[in-house]
């Protein structure tokens, strides 16, 4: 029980902060770039990106194991694993719209950008390629998700500063934005050799 | 028609440059460019992909119904990339393994679905065909430029070969992700500023 604790606890820490999907692995870009040029934008999109991750590792997760594996289709991965995050994510807006609107109107503009987020895919992948058992998984989503988060909103944060700075010419726009991430992956830096 | 496909190719060599210009498909570029063999490989991948996904879609985009296109662009994407990584895997186990996630992860570069949606499923298949190569030579420029760079300061060396002294010691921060934030923004920035300097 114990060591099971201790696992979990490294697999939290790894995930979130030392393998941080975006400063340290390169993976979600894209709304990382795209999402970030607001504090409230970025916590929208973590929040749908928190969500929608969890929910398509444990799906994946299932599917993988108890269909994929024993029927031997594994090299089907690509192609299902990426239909089931779009359906996901469709389904996943259609409920909220209907049930929970409070919640729609806060992340529903971001659903639909998630559905080519590499970094759900990614998480998918990659939860099954580390042999993790379905509470594992649900962890380390979990984790990834608020890693990614933190990198956002801290982005996010540098970037609202950055409007009021005077950055020269050719480096307005995504090229300071790719300095300030250049800071902060080397701030990240240090959180290496936290977990073997 | 042969001057209209060179002028779609020639548009994503550097006036809409998928990486540089329209900030897509970052991830592979900046993950994979620790080495240059790499970047060859990860462009080849892309080309094959983007060219043969732009291809089929662009010859089935009279039958899509509207409703339902972005799903059927996926599966087929989602097909050429399968081929890539079963290909890889077979014939180049350790490319494919120093690439990792990021073949499989092709399927999901923006610069396909963009270019699937902008462009293939809208014009007749040699030019979504012209389109595809450009921007898949123009992202395989781009990286390789990075992975010199790269592999030059970090490593010491091109394609495994030494091309400095033996003393050279090599620059972590190049091969750590900090060293590749760095450098793209310095490649936009370049680009912006020789873009208005061609223009004026």
């Amino acid at each position: 029980m114990n060591t099971g604790f201790l696992t979990l606890f490294k697999i939290i820490i790894s995930a979130a902060f030392v393998d941080n999907i975006i400063l340290a692995r390169y993976i979600g870009l894209c709304p990382y770039i795209g999402m970030s040029s607001s504090v409230a934008n970025s916590i929208g999109m973590g929040m749908a990106v928190t969500f929608v991750m969890v929910l398509a590792s444990i799906v994946t997760w299932v599917l993988w194991n108890f269909i994929f594996v024993p029927l031997g289709l594994e090299y089907l991965r690509i192609m299902v694993f990426i239909l089931v995050i779009a359906t996901l994510v469709q389904l996943v807006e259609i409920l909220l719209k209907k049930n929970v609107p409070n919640l729609y109107r806060a992340m529903g503009i971001y659903l639909p950008l998630i559905t080519t987020n590499c970094a759900i895919l990614a998480v998918t992948f990659l939860g099954v390629d580390y042999g993790y058992t379905l509470l594992q998984v649900v962890v380390y989503s979990i984790s990834v998700a608020l890693g990614f988060t933190v990198a956002l909103v801290l982005l996010a944060g540098i970037r609202e500063r950055l409007r009021l700075a005077r950055v020269p010419q050719f480096w307005q726009g995504y090229p300071i934005v790719f300095v300030a991430t250049c800071l902060l992956a080397i701030a990240f830096l240090g959180f290496k050799g936290l977990v073997k | 028609m042969m001057r209209e496909f060179w002028h779609y190719f020639r548009n994503g060599l550097l006036g809409e440059n998928p990486v540089l210009k329209l900030m897509i498909g970052l991830c592979s570029v900046l993950a994979v460019s620790v080495r240059v063999e790499n970047c060859l490989g990860m462009g080849a991948a892309v080309i094959f992909v983007l060219t043969c996904s732009s291809l089929v879609i662009s010859l089935i985009r009279n039958f899509v119904p509207n409703e339902v296109r972005i799903p059927i662009f996926i599966v087929v994407i989602s097909t050429f990339t399968t081929i890539v990584d079963l290909v890889m895997k077979a014939y180049l186990p350790p490319l494919s393994k120093a690439m990792g996630i990021f073949i499989p992860l092709i399927v999901v570069n923006c610069i396909i679905m963009a270019r699937a949606e902008a462009f293939a499923s809208r014009k007749p298949p040699l030019l979504a065909v012209a389109d595809a190569l450009g921007m898949g030579v123009g992202y395989t420029l781009v990286i390789t430029a990075i992975g010199i760079v790269r592999e030059l300061f970090g490593y010491g060396e091109i394609l495994s070969h030494p091309v400095f002294p033996r003393a050279y010691q090599g620059m972590m921060a190049m091969i750590l992700p900090p060293g590749a934030f760095l450098l793209i923004g310095i490649s936009i920035a370049l680009l912006n500023w020789s873009l208005r300097k061609v223009k004026s």
